[in-house]
């Protein structure tokens, strides 16, 4: 077994409630134990050196999403990335093109609600549902499509790695390309390519992508978001035609 | 009473889905038609002959039996139409805020990312191409009947054209490689996208190597000859194949001159006559 190591973090401080203070980043030591997550040594650094530290988590498990932040740069879930595939001197930030709650605490939340509103992403039926009648079967294969795209957490790692999104505020980011791609999907769903066009047919929505694909290397559910990209754009290109 | 509508938005707006596809189109065109270029251009490597034989080609030498050099320009003018349109629909996406082009450097810094990086890649390539590549378009559009060995030749060295082309061969191949790269991952259609992502990445490097090392070998023959044959600047080549009696040769003939002239283009600058014996 290799020696246990003395890990650096570089953590951003600051909380824009706080008159006065300016935005910096305060170094921690940490002895690293087998196993190690960002949010082990996260709770270790808020339980053994500084007790205002703040930063999201839920699960603990990947599941929730809440504790994505900037390790050593890219995107990531605290709670998913092992210290041990870490550099011992690891820096974290919190994740850029959200609204800063504090520290390491982004509002994902208030980003996501917009998007899910702008995009109308809920299944729009075409006629009302007799809850006496029983449901309209779906094709399993067709199911598991749905679910496979339904595994966005909502993390918005994708749109911290995407450039166009950090240039451009307005941009729907792939979480909201996948999400479209999910309803198109839907037989449940009613809207057609000219609705869904209305909704991403420009440069802030399909257009604006310029396939870096910073959203697919990092995406922590390994969604293939690549390919939703170039479906959705495929489908919204022949509006055009 | 007529009620102006023309604030009124359209019902389906169809430009933004055709403004990425012209992008995308013309993208693909000008990516396709320089490696084709390149190919062309490279004929030198396999001698003057060779080399002239390309250029006269797509004159329609070898097939009307004259040139047609205004084939070339007409042709020119369509790249460069397609160039200058590629060019105003790239110009969308480019950082045109201070601030946007600090989020895009600072993002990059930070992600470490090669598809990040690459696409700056083509920010920087493709605006030093505006400058760059209408001094070689216009060159083409204004004088296609200097498209030769000597001729070339002549316009790489003596013409001190060197540097510019040195700087526009890794533009192009950069720009174009990376390019080609990303519409194929931004409208393809793969069972695996990863795995093909990965296949066309080296692929799309192999393939820069390639045109980059041609072009290189290219530019130092065309050097070599523009060189050796800096003497006698702005003399033509002319194949020994086609030593075939010019207008000049007619009328010394018909002075009474007579003697040995020397070897003369088959045609005469403006390239449009029917050449004498060539019918």
């Amino acid at each position: 077994m290799t020696a246990s190591r003395t890990l650096t973090f570089h953590v951003f401080r600051h909380n824009p409630r706080d008159s006065g203070g300016e935005p910096g980043v305060r170094e921690y030591q940490v002895e690293e134990t087998p196993g190690m997550t960002l949010f082990i040594a996260l709770t270790r650094i808020r339980e053994e050196h500084d007790p205002g530290l703040s930063f999201d988590f839920v699960c603990r498990a990947g599941v929730c999403g809440s504790c994505a932040m900037l390790i050593n740069g890219r995107p990531g879930l605290a709670c998913r990335t092992l210290t041990s595939e870490l550099p011992g001197t690891i820096s974290l930030f919190p994740l850029p093109g959200f609204e800063l709650i504090a520290d390491l605490s982004v509002n994902t939340g208030k980003w996501m609600r917009a998007m899910s509103e702008r995009l109308q992403a809920w299944v729009h039926l075409g006629s009302e549902v007799n809850p006496n009648q029983i449901e309209a079967a779906m094709d399993p294969d067709l199911a598991e499509a749905v679910y496979e795209l339904d595994r966005c957490i909502e993390c918005g790692c994708c749109v911290a790695a995407c450039g166009t999104a950090l240039m451009r505020p307005d941009f729907v980011g792939a979480v909201g390309m996948n999400k479209l791609a999910r309803f198109r999907l839907d037989p449940r769903d009613d809207r057609s390519d000219a609705e869904y066009y209305q909704l991403i047919g420009d440069d802030s929505g399909i257009f604006g992508c310029m396939s870096l694909l910073g959203c697919q290397d990092v995406c922590p559910k390994e969604l293939s978001l690549q390919t939703q990209i170039a479906f959705m754009r495929r489908a919204m290109a022949r509006q055009g035609l | 009473m007529n009620i102006p509508d023309s604030f009124l938005p359209p019902r389906i707006d169809r430009w933004p889905a055709r403004l990425d596809l012209l992008q995308s189109a013309s993208g693909l065109i000008l990516g396709l038609f320089m490696w084709l270029h390149m190919l062309f251009v490279s004929s030198i490597l396999l001698g003057n002959h060779a080399m002239w034989t390309v250029a006269r080609f797509f004159e329609g030498y070898f097939f009307f039996g004259y040139p047609l050099p205004w084939l070339v320009s007409a042709f020119v003018a369509l790249i460069f139409a397609l160039f200058a349109t590629h060019a105003w629909l790239a110009l969308r996406k480019f950082p045109t805020h201070w601030r946007q082009h600090m989020a895009y450097m600072r993002h990059m810094r930070a992600m470490r990312h090669e598809d990040t990086f690459l696409w700056f890649v083509q920010v920087l390539t493709g605006f030093a191409m505006f400058f760059l590549a209408p001094v070689h378009l216009y060159l083409m559009m204004a004088h296609p009947e200097l498209i030769g060995p000597y001729e070339s030749a002549d316009r790489v060295w003596s013409g001190r054209m060197w540097p510019l082309y040195l700087v526009l061969l890794f533009l192009v191949e950069l720009h174009g490689g990376v390019g080609l790269y990303r519409l194929a991952v931004k409208w393809g259609d793969f069972k695996d996208a990863i795995a093909a992502r990965r296949k066309l990445k080296r692929l799309k490097w192999g393939l820069t190597v390639f045109f980059l090392v041609l072009g290189l070998a290219t530019l130092a023959a065309y050097v070599k000859i523009g060189m050796e044959h800096a003497p006698h600047v702005g003399e033509r080549y002319q194949p020994a194949a086609f030593l075939l009696p010019s207008s000049k040769d007619f009328s010394d003939a018909g002075s009474g001159g007579g003697g040995l002239n020397p070897p003369q283009p088959p045609f005469d600058k403006g390239g449009s006559r029917r050449v004498e014996g060539m019918s």
